[in-house]
């Protein structure tokens, strides 16, 4: 039978986890499907185990004033509900899964996860969140865009553990949220847009989109949207706008869809965020 | 090792292996046999029960995270006044066919209910959105709470 920990308290769970390099389970709906076990037989998981959803301190968002510190342990259905979380990460939240799962997967989960997939991932891509990392040895802030490297893959060592998600506190008016899947609940998506602008008097002062599922992280890139941003919205070419995009969108065929869907229909949508705004949609 | 948990408003001590499945608990240790197991990854919903208030999937949920949680079975919420009107509704809408999601979709009303009286279709259809169902087609489910929400005005 493996170790598991299950500590109130955070330092505590940081002791335990650089001594033992254990694995840490919030929610588990990524976990327990991973190492799957059947009525009957043990579970598959042979590391030891650090459960973090007892732990008080990462319960809690804290309203920093301009940004959101959203404890490791906030569920999804709790986030999905908070009103000072931006509506379009709530939007993608509420995407995800069923309320059953969003009722134990936490967004710490979905980060850590790091799927090409994870569906929070693009907001909080355009919002520039960092995460916190902290071991017995102190604690940094990192850009999520570093702390992601590849699918599965991201810069956290073993003695580390996440215990929070900054996010920006921006409101944006015109907001835009896709999720392409095979069905309407518990789908993976085939790919995701999630794109909001700011206007003035019809010209653009921020225009922000990132893609999900399209490669092997999160695609944003800051290079395209300014080449947009300080433009009248009216005058922004639909062709123009997706063929900026053409070049960084980098689908692979998979069991979800294939390279040649998710590019035609990333960029259709990229294009459709566009229309929309210049349509007053 | 041993953890404590509430099941039905009943106190159970027990010593477990920390990732069991609750799913299993429930089933092979505490002989509750209502909650089902369909997909075994979150994916069915025929495993759900209430924790904490929350509808959960127990087949995602190792049983070292249950200590000290109020776990609501279907054999719990089916003896209760809001059970028996839930357990009418469905039999009068034709909403149980072969059965083997109704436990779930039960206990997913239930939540539903909690939150929502007065449900919509909309809103039952989002609320059964983890739920799968290879019989009825949905329709006959949706009547069901529809019916249960007028039959059980006030209990909510
Ligand atoms: C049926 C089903 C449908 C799903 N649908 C979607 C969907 O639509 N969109 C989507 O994006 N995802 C989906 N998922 C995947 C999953 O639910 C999410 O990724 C979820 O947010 C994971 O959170 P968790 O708390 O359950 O993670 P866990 O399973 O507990 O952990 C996931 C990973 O993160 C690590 N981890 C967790 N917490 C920390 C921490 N504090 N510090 C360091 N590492 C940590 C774990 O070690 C593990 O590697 C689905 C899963 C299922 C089973
Ligand atoms: S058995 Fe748990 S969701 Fe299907
Ligand atoms: S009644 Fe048979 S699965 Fe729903």
């Amino acid at each position: 039978m493996v170790e598991t920990l299950r500590p109130r308290k955070l330092d505590e769970a940081l002791t335990w986890l650089s001594e033992r390099k254990a694995l840490p389970l919030a929610g588990g709906t990524d976990l327990m499907v991973h190492f799957r076990n059947y009525t009957g037989t043990d579970s598959l998981i042979v590391r030891p185990v650090l459960f973090t959803d007892a732990i008080d301190e990462l319960h809690s968002v804290e309203d920093l004033g301009d940004s959101l510190k959203i404890g490791a342990a906030c569920l999804l259905s709790e986030l999905e509900n908070n009103e000072l979380v931006p509506s379009l990460l709530r939007q993608a939240i509420s995407q995800i899964a069923a309320p059953a799962l969003r009722n134990r997967a936490t967004l710490a989960g979905n980060v850590c996860n790091a799927s090409p997939a994870g569906d929070s991932l693009p907001p909080l891509y355009l919002y520039d969140s960092h995460v916190v990392l902290a071991s017995s040895s102190g604690t940094r802030t990192i850009p999520l865009v570093d702390f992601i490297t590849g699918p599965g893959k991201t810069i956290r060592t073993d003695d580390e553990l996440l215990t929070h998600i900054l996010v920006s506190k921006s409101q944006n008016e015109k907001i835009y949220y896709r999720k392409v899947g095979t069905r309407a609940a518990n789908a993976l998506s085939k790919l995701t847009v999630a794109a909001f602008a700011e206007l003035e008097n019809n010209i653009i002062m921020d225009l922000r989109m990132a893609f999900g599922a399209v490669a092997p992280v999160v695609v944003r890139e800051r290079a395209v949207e300014i080449i947009f941003i300080g433009k009248s919205i009216d005058q922004v070419d639909l062709d123009e706008f997706r063929q900026a995009y053409a070049p960084h969108i980098r689908p692979i065929d998979d069991q979800r869809s294939t390279a040649l869907y998710r590019k035609e229909v990333a960029l259709n949508l990229a294009g459709d965020f566009i229309r929309k705004i210049q349509e007053n949609l | 090792m041993k953890i404590e948990m509430t099941v039905n408003g009943e106190l159970r001590k027990l010593d477990v292996n920390p990732l069991s499945r609750l799913l299993d608990i429930l089933r092979n240790d505490l002989s509750l046999t209502g909650t089902k197991e369909g997909c075994g990854e979150g994916e069915c919903g025929a495993c759900s029960a209430l924790m904490n208030g929350l509808l959960v999937n127990t087949c995602l949920i190792p049983i070292a995270q249950c200590d000290g949680s109020e776990i609501l079975t279907i054999e719990g919420l089916a003896s209760s006044k809001r059970g028996e009107v839930l357990t009418e509704a469905f039999a009068e809408a034709h909403s149980v066919q072969c059965g083997f999601c109704t436990p779930g979709m039960v206990l997913a009303a239930e939540s539903l209910l909690r939150k929502t009286p007065k449900p919509d279709e909309q809103q039952i259809r989002e609320g059964l959105a983890g739920n799968i169902c290879r019989c009825t087609g949905y329709d006959m489910i949706i009547d069901g709470i529809q019916l249960a929400a007028e039959k059980g005005d006030g209990l909510w």
